[in-house]
């Protein structure tokens, strides 16, 4: 065994310990840091023209502009003078590393979950991050009514998902659950769907199935001998009606997005709709429901049916009705690293500048149920933040530097990032990351 | 629905802000007659061009620049001085107008925007070796994606086959209009595609590994010259006195295409990534001496950047932002600049797409180009100048000079920008609506 592959393994007994707690961050600095003379767009605030952004423990600790907010003595100072500071962008529609769920056996698979194919250590990853990512949302693909169990990924560097996991106060992965209607999921022939209607039939048949064990568990009550046995699917459901596990939507045409939002109103699940092509047709309708979207933008119409009646105006004339919108990558189809671009079409379809901002950041926070901690500049919050030398919606502006709780996960000056930010020979590589193997030195060095 | 649709991008164009539709309501371009409806007195085709800055990709930018388009050809270009229009002439306004974009390599008009059995054209499955195969035969001038690209200011598209079998078809050039191809094209013929790599192989009666790729293409090119030479010797041989001369021999559209390979008068238009690939290209084009090579995708050309530079080969160079992975893993934002800088003869394509998008914008990809490092005129160049000079019609389009054609690409900013639009376009004179937020179906 060589040291290098014995690291490896100590790293994941390390990842695999009791309640897969997160490992410290060995990279943070220490005490406070001011990063001071930026341009802030705090994201649901006014920008601020010269702004200090004080950083404390992986947390925003203040925010403000540079005569108005106090540096403590002794705080670490990072000169941002001309430079723009935005919040770490939030895509709420991920596949980088390829967290693929259901396999073909069937069209419904609530219980597989991207959490067990994702590898965080995929060059796609990388290039998240170096298009300013902080948070994603990676899922399993559209082929199946209900392909999986989405993660929700703090882009650490790390080589875990554990490491990367973001979690509820009792350590739990948080993620969501991948749904998806229309041309995708159809199939010649069965167990799949051949037709829009068998295709909501068979949802609705398993949402009735959880309905019928939640109440079996409800009734049960602290009666273990009463509750029926585990069903690690129909569970899945159950947290989606209960409102603990947000739905992510794959739909496209009209009717399409009609049949999630009835379905979402039958079963009672909290639903994000995503690509929502023909959303621009319906934007009263979503509005009603009180449904938020999260579109995408491309460079033409079409590829596939569904997707012929894709509008650049659709952000724009659902931000007019009233509805919540992001903007995600859904990388292969869009690089991560042009995900500021996506927001940019937006804009030149209409939608308001402030919105299209919003859209990727605290919008899709919301969706992900993360506002608290991510999504805009506020003090609590997670201090993830990009370093931009230009405007957000201007093509020439690069990402220079990503940060996630406090400390740097892409640096464009650093040669190996400046090659997964350009590409070229090398760029696709798997990039192990580096807080496990300080982590390990941490370990050894407390043994 | 078209009219409504008409309006409502008028509406997102003139947001208040935009210079162009402020300074010219008269003109608005999606609704701006057509050359038809001019004044008797001007021939059909004739419009004028205003822009704030005018890249004529001939000389230095003209600030406040008019370029004067008569019968579809354009009569005069310079500073708005220095240019007396004729009375009554249409005149477009525009912050930038730029030469109409050509793009270098596509397959819209082959290649259908719904992606489904009945509009996909690009690939034949008949075989790994079909030169025969014409675009001009295959090319709909009526494919959606075809105004969507104009929309943006794309005005001549070098199309064809998508890469995928060892051979498959020869390419045309058309100008982005016209209901049928022959009111489209410029050139009927313009290369033969080919493919290496993952391109060649697999599929029925494919090559099954990269040697067998290769050994077919280079047989292929062998029998087509064996069969030439028979051809020249026949044709030369005297009729044996008092015998009738002998019948014409039959004709074999495959082996004739490949004859025009031999000699050079279609480049051999040969995708692949790799650079162990890009290197057998040249290996075998170097064995056939009249071939005529034209590089296309080449993520991995930083690494045979010397053979490149010695073997003079053009290099349409993979859409800016083709997706990373697989063969193209090590594809970069910075390879056209990589290139041009080492002095190979560069431009830009839109490339084939299997899923969605179904085509890309070369306006976009240069965009990405000028991003990361190249000059704004460079970068415009690729899509404009160089991509005409690669494909033999700079003659005619790529740039803004009298007496080429009267193609025009109009827009309320930079057109690099995100947040820019393209307000019109102008082909020979004849107007077209700039971007809308979507195909109306
Ligand atoms: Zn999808
Ligand atoms: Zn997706």
């Amino acid at each position: 065994m060589t040291i290098a592959s014995a690291l490896g393994s100590l790293c994941l007994a390390l990842a695999a310990s009791p309640q897969g707690a997160a490992p410290k961050d060995q990279t943070a600095p220490p005490a406070v840091t001011a990063f001071v003379g930026a341009r802030i767009l705090p994201i649901g605030a006014p920008a601020i023209e010269r702004g200090v952004l004080l950083v404390e423990g992986g947390k925003v600790r203040a925010v403000g502009p540079v005569d108005g907010v106090a540096i403590p003595e002794g705080a670490g100072r990072v000169d941002l003078a001309g430079k723009v500071v935005m919040p770490g962008l939030v895509c709420t529609h991920s596949h980088v590393g390829e967290p693929w769920g259901a396999d073909s056996s069937g069209p419904i698979q609530p219980e597989v979950s991207s959490w067990d194919s994702m590898d965080v250590t995929a060059a796609s990853v990388h290039r998240a991050r170096a298009g300013g990512l902080t948070t994603i949302n990676a899922m399993p693909g559209s082929g199946h009514l209900i392909s999986g169990q989405t993660a929700y990924l703090k882009l650490r560097l790390g080589r875990t998902v554990e490491e990367l996991a973001y979690r509820d106060a009792d350590g739990r992965f948080l993620g969501g659950l991948k749904m998806a209607n229309g041309t995708n999921p159809q199939r010649e022939s069965g167990p799949f769907p051949g037709t829009r209607a068998k295709s909501a039939a068979l949802v609705r048949q398993r949402y009735l199935d959880a309905v019928a064990y939640r109440d079996k568990l409800a009734a049960a009550g602290d009666d273990t001998s009463k509750r029926p046995a585990r069903d690690l699917g129909l569970e899945a459901l159950v947290e989606a009606m209960a409102g603990t596990r947000i739905v992510h939507h794959h739909t496209h045409r009209a009717d399409d997005i009609m049949t999630v939002l009835r379905l979402a109103e039958e079963f009672g699940f909290r639903v994000v709709l995503h690509h929502v092509s023909e959303g621009w047709a319906v934007a009263k309708e979503i509005a009603a429901a009180k449904v938020p979207c999260s579109i995408i933008l491309i460079d033409a119409p079409g590829g596939k049916l569904e997707a012929a009646g894709l509008s650049y105006d659709t952000g724009a004339v659902l931000e007019k009705a009233g509805v919540r919108v992001a903007v995600h990558t859904d990388d292969f189809i869009t690089d991560s690293r042009l995900f500021l671009r996506s927001a940019a079409f937006a804009v030149r379809g209409g939608m308001s500048r402030e919105k299209a901002l919003e859209a990727v950041t605290l919008a899709g926070a919301e969706m992900l149920d993360l506002a608290d901690r991510v999504g805009s500049l506020a003090p609590g919050k997670d201090a993830d933040f990009v370093v931009l030398d230009g405007d957000p919606l201007s093509v020439y502006t690069r990402v220079l530097e990503t940060w996630v709780e406090g400390a740097k996960v892409f640096d464009l000056a650093d040669p190996e990032d400046r090659l997964v930010a350009e590409g070229g020979p090398g760029a696709g590589d798997r990039r192990p990351g580096v807080s496990c193997c300080a982590a390990v030195a941490g370990w050894e060095a407390a043994r | 629905m078209k009219r409504r649709q008409a309006l409502l991008t008028l509406g997102l164009l003139c947001a208040p802000g935009f210079l162009a539709c402020a300074a010219a309501p008269a003109v608005s371009p999606a609704l701006a007659p057509t050359v038809q409806g001019a004044r008797p007195a001007l021939p059909q085709g004739s419009i004028a061009v205003r822009a704030e800055r005018l890249y004529t990709m001939a000389g230095p930018v003209i600030e406040d620049g008019i370029v004067w388009i008569e019968a579809g050809k354009i009569r005069a270009v310079g500073p708005a001085a220095s240019v007396s229009l004729p009375e009554g002439i249409s005149l477009l306004r525009a912050k930038v107008a730029t030469p109409g974009l050509v793009d270098a390599h596509a397959v819209v008009g082959l290649a259908g925007w719904l992606n489904v059995d009945a509009d996909k054209d690009e690939l034949d499955g008949g075989g790994p070796v079909q030169p025969e195969l014409r675009a001009l035969d295959a090319y709909n001038a009526k494919e959606p994606l075809v105004q969507w690209v104009r929309s943006f200011g794309v005005t001549t598209v070098h199309t064809g086959h998508a890469p995928g079998a060892l051979i498959s078809g020869q390419t045309l050039i058309v100008k982005t209009r016209g209901d049928t191809v022959e009111q489209a094209v410029l050139e009927p013929t313009v290369m033969v595609t080919a493919s290496l790599g993952d391109g060649a192989r697999g599929g029925s009666g494919a090559p099954g590994s990269r040697a067998k790729a290769a050994a077919v293409l280079r047989q292929e090119l062998h029998g087509a010259k064996s069969w030439m030479e028979q051809r020249e010797r026949d044709a030369a041989k005297e009729p044996e006195e008092g015998k009738d001369a002998p019948p014409e021999p039959a004709r074999d559209l495959r082996k004739e295409a490949l004859v025009r390979v031999l000699k050079g008068e279609l480049p051999l238009l040969l995708t692949a990534h790799r650079a162990h690939d890009l290197m057998t290209a040249l290996r075998i084009a170097e064995e056939f001496p009249g071939l005529k090579l034209v590089l296309d995708g080449a993520s991995e050309a930083p690494l045979v950047l010397d053979a490149l530079v010695a073997a003079k080969v053009p290099v349409v160079v993979h859409p800016s932002m083709q997706r990373t992975g697989g063969e193209a893993a090590s594809l970069s934002f910075t390879t056209a600049q990589l290139l041009l800088e080492a002095g190979v003869p560069v431009a830009l394509q839109s490339g084939y797409e299997d899923y969605v998008p179904r085509t890309r914008v070369v306006l976009f990809e240069a965009a990405i180009a000028a991003r990361h490092g190249l000059p704004f005129e460079r970068a415009l160049g690729l899509v404009t100048k160089d991509a005409a000079q690669l494909l033999g019609i700079f003659d005619r389009v790529g740039s803004l000079e009298v007496g080429k054609h009267g193609d025009v690409a109009l827009y309320d900013g930079d057109p690099f920008e995100y947040t820019t639009h393209c307000t019109a376009v102008v082909i020979e004179g004849e107007s077209f609506p700039g971007e809308q937020p979507k195909l109306v179906r």
